[in-house]
């Protein structure tokens, strides 16, 4: 264990509830010591955030040691501004970012303090009017693109600095899809009908994700457990959407370099993955079926059946849909040694899901923090070091692989019982995080419970919040006709990022 | 100039819009689709004509002058174009020149145009195409040169005529073949098919042709079409006319050219489904290979003459 591990954090496991005034309140100095120190020693910051607990205005921050399976808490009051750390620890970025335009305290020191989310306020920038980092000389040219795209996609603003055709420098600016989620979260009953639609819309192909991080919460708050039938039927469902998901970023990938079995294959069976989620609660996207307490809707053995037949036939396909895309070579050319990341800067951006585990980093939650059918049910973590387009691209048809075989399992054996139980009202004075690895990458959603049980603070972290700046960095170098195709590589969520 | 050479004319207008149809039909169905129309093409320029065009005000008269000088150029291509072994509407002696000539005219007036936005995405788009452009054009001539040294003749018109299947297996054959598969290179590079370009794609960052055609809409944008498709026959003729070397008369010279251009829409189709698209920057690979195949065509035209 790092000397950090033992060190001045309150230690926590993932979606255990700890007691909010057990969370030590360091000095600034310490707490900012703590964060680096913290960051050196393998960890990464999973949530910083700051709730006015009190009287007084504090930050929380999470660190995840992933190796130690252990999480790390503290928090500290804070005035105005605090001296940044992105200067020394590049993950804190984002965070700093959200902290100074939510909040306005200003991390003194940072680097790249550009609004993040261009929230309506009072004396803000319009969204899109900011400061872009410009290169200057007679043959450098500026693209703009975005936020309307060609395609049906959501909408964010790309800004390249090119010489010819080659990207010097990539900035991405986003806030188009804020649509205060977060906010409504903080302000509405938790788990509430109303409560659980906002937190199932927080990124729509993720629903089920984050419906389970947020129930999961509610639960450890609450101090339930759901039953194992829910456990599993929860994990089939987050499977299912992995795989839908992962087999329609591949044929989405085969697509924008113009590789059409491929592509019109994985179309079709994406929405086969997709219809498997359906005969389970009735919604493609798998809404309405995480509930706290378990899930709402139950499989029977004949349903199970039918569907280990068509996963049989689904993963049959997939297989080959992908065969064909590894072994076309004028495919293969375009998909390598495109869009490099390299294991250090991955580390230091503080990459989560695909996008980490594509340069090597064998991060997720599945394994480093298990939860639910996870403690029960491992699911072996998939690694590929190359970093490039084909590393994200083969990662996710080795993890579909993974995916089909824990469905099977699972289906052909589900645990008897009922899926649900009741989960009171959470218990105030009482915290927890929850992480869940969605298809993209750890999601991580932190809930503070004040007194009378509303909330005090509500926390959503999406991967994509870790993952845009490394787009952004993988371009540096490439050609810019290849841009789209990393973008889809990464395929980030801008509605999960805004939020 | 016979009824049979107007007739080409005649038939190559009417029914150039026609490959693109066929070729996307192709694409359906290897991927498991129905696809549109064959005919859709032409239910898009009718679209398209119905339509008003928007003009962004900060482009001029270059702008609006572009999609005519496509057609125009593409046209005078096709005026010379040979018919197989038929004589072309036009035939005379640099009409190879002319040929080259006009089709950059064409695209000299797109580009034009596409600079007059102002917009990155057709400056982009522009400076691809004469990039590309500027490597293609080269092989087209020299393997012209490679085949005009052959036969002796100096007009399309006489050169395709003097391509006989017992040419094909004489000695100087050889280069006739190099030339043949040069041309098939520019031909795609030039009808911004793939490997080269995809038609198909939505991705401004990554087109070629269809960047410059962004800010141009209604009756624009279907001469812009249009034009395409007569290119596409023009630089198909040269394609099919090694595929199809008939001379027993205008008219059977004319079936085996439909036939030969109906093949290379079905041959478009098919490569188009079973390969990606190149790098941008393995472009100049590709190209540089056909000029290395003309080049080679000339040296071994000469070394045949010199030797018979």
């Amino acid at each position: 264990m790092s000397a950090t591990a033992a060190g001045p954090g309150l230690p926590a496991r993932n979606a255990r509830a700890f007691a909010l005034k057990d969370v030590p309140r360091m000095s600034a100095a310490a707490f900012r010591a703590w964060l680096i120190e913290g960051c050196e020693a393998g960890g990464r910051i999973a949530a910083w955030f700051a709730y006015a607990g009190g009287g007084s205005r504090e930050m929380l921050a999470v660190l995840a040691m992933d190796d130690e399976s252990l999480l790390e808490i503290a928090a500290v009051s804070v005035g105005d501004s605090f001296e940044s750390i992105t200067p020394v620890c590049p993950q804190a970025q984002a965070f700093e970012r959200e902290l100074h335009e939510q909040w306005g305290i200003e991390p003194r020191g940072h680097p790249w303090l550009k609004p993040l989310r261009f929230p309506r306020k009072a004396g803000a920038p319009e969204i899109g009017r900011a400061d872009f980092y410009r290169i200057e000389g007679s043959e450098i040219h500026e693209v703009a693109v975005g936020p309307v795209h060609a395609g049906v996609i959501e909408p964010g603003h790309f800004r390249f600095q090119c010489h010819g055709e080659q990207v010097l420098h990539l900035e991405i600016s986003l806030g188009y899809q804020h649509r205060g989620v977060e906010r409504a979260l903080n302000a509405t009953p938790p788990g509430s009908p109303r409560w659980l639609a906002v937190a199932e819309t927080l990124a729509g192909d993720t629903t089920v994700g984050h419906a389970m991080a947020a129930c999961q919460l509610l639960e450890a708050l609450s101090g339930r457990e759901p039953p194992g039938r829910a456990m599993a039927l929860r994990g089939i469902a987050l499977e299912l959407e992995r795989l839908a998901n992962h087999i329609g970023d591949l044929g989405a990938l085969a697509n924008d370099v113009g590789f059409l079995p491929t592509a019109s294959f994985c179309g079709r069976l994406r929405g086969d993955a997709l219809n498997l989620t359906a005969e389970l609660c009735g919604n493609r996207f798998g809404r309405g079926l995480v509930r706290p307490g378990g899930v709402a809707h139950d499989l029977d053995r004949e349903l199970c059946d039918a569907m280990i037949a068509r996963l049989d036939a689904l993963e049959r396909d997939t297989n080959g849909a992908c065969e064909l895309l590894w072994t076309t070579p004028s495919a293969m050319a375009r998909f390598e040694e495109t869009g490099r990341l390299s294991r250090e800067e991955g580390e230091r951006l503080g990459l989560v899901g695909v996008a980490a585990r594509a340069c090597g980093i064998g991060r997720d939650t599945r394994r480093n923090f298990p939860s639910g059918i996870h403690r029960f049910e491992q699911i072996p973590v998939c690694t590929w070091d190359s970093g490039d387009v084909f590393a994200r691209a083969y990662l996710r048809a080795a993890e579909a692989k993974r995916s089909f075989a824990f469905l099977r399992e699972q289906l052909n054996a589900l645990p008897a019982g009922s899926p649900r139980i009741a989960c009171p009202p959470p218990s105030a004075g009482m915290a927890a995080v929850s992480l869940i690895e969605g298809w993209r990458g750890e999601i991580c959603h932190v809930g503070l419970v004040g007194e009378g049980g509303r909330l005090l603070g509500y926390k959503v972290v999406d991967p994509s919040f870790h993952n845009w700046l490394g787009l952004a960095l993988a371009l540096r170098g490439e050609a810019i006709s290849d841009f789209p195709l990393c973008n889809k590589s990464f395929n980030l969520s801008y509605c999960g990022h805004d939020l | 100039m016979s009824a049979a050479a107007i007739l080409h004319l005649l038939i190559a207008f009417a029914l150039a819009p026609l490959m693109t149809g066929v070729a996307n039909r192709v694409k359906a169905g290897f991927a498991g689709r129905t696809g549109a129309p064959v005919l859709q093409p032409y239910y898009d320029l009718a679209r398209l004509l119905r339509k008003g065009a928007v003009y962004s005000t900060t482009t001029t008269w270059v702008f609006r002058l572009g999609p005519c000088l496509g057609v125009a150029g593409a046209a005078a291509a096709l005026v010379v174009a040979p018919w197989g072994g038929g004589r072309a509407t036009l035939a005379f002696d640099g009409d190879l020149l002319f040929f080259a000539a006009a089709l950059a005219l064409a695209r000299f007036g797109t580009i034009l145009a596409a600079l007059d936005t102002g917009s990155a995405f057709e400056g982009m788009g522009a400076s691809r195409e004469a990039t590309f452009a500027a490597l293609a054009e080269p092989s087209l001539l020299v393997g012209l040169l490679a085949l005009a040294r052959a036969s002796g003749e100096l007009s399309l018109s006489g050169i395709y005529h003097a391509l006989t299947p017992g040419h094909l297996a004489a000695p100087g054959g050889v280069a006739v073949l190099l030339v043949a598969a040069a041309f098939g290179i520019v031909f795609l590079a030039e009808n911004a098919r793939l490997p080269v370009d995809d038609p198909n794609t939505h991705l401004e960052l990554t087109m070629i042709h269809e960047a410059m055609a962004l800010d141009h809409g209604g009756p624009d944008l279907a001469l812009i079409h249009y034009g395409a498709a007569l290119k596409f026959w023009a630089l198909g003729t040269l394609v099919a006319g090694f595929v199809a070397p008939v001379h027993d008369g205008a008219w059977t010279a004319l079936a085996a050219i439909l036939g030969g251009m109906f093949l290379l829409s079905v041959a478009v189709g098919v490569a188009e489904s079973v390969m990606a698209r190149l790098r941008l920057a393995k472009v100049p690979n590709f190209l540089a290979a056909a000029f290395a195949l003309s080049v080679l065509a000339l040296l071994l035209s000469a070394h045949a003459k010199g030797g018979s």
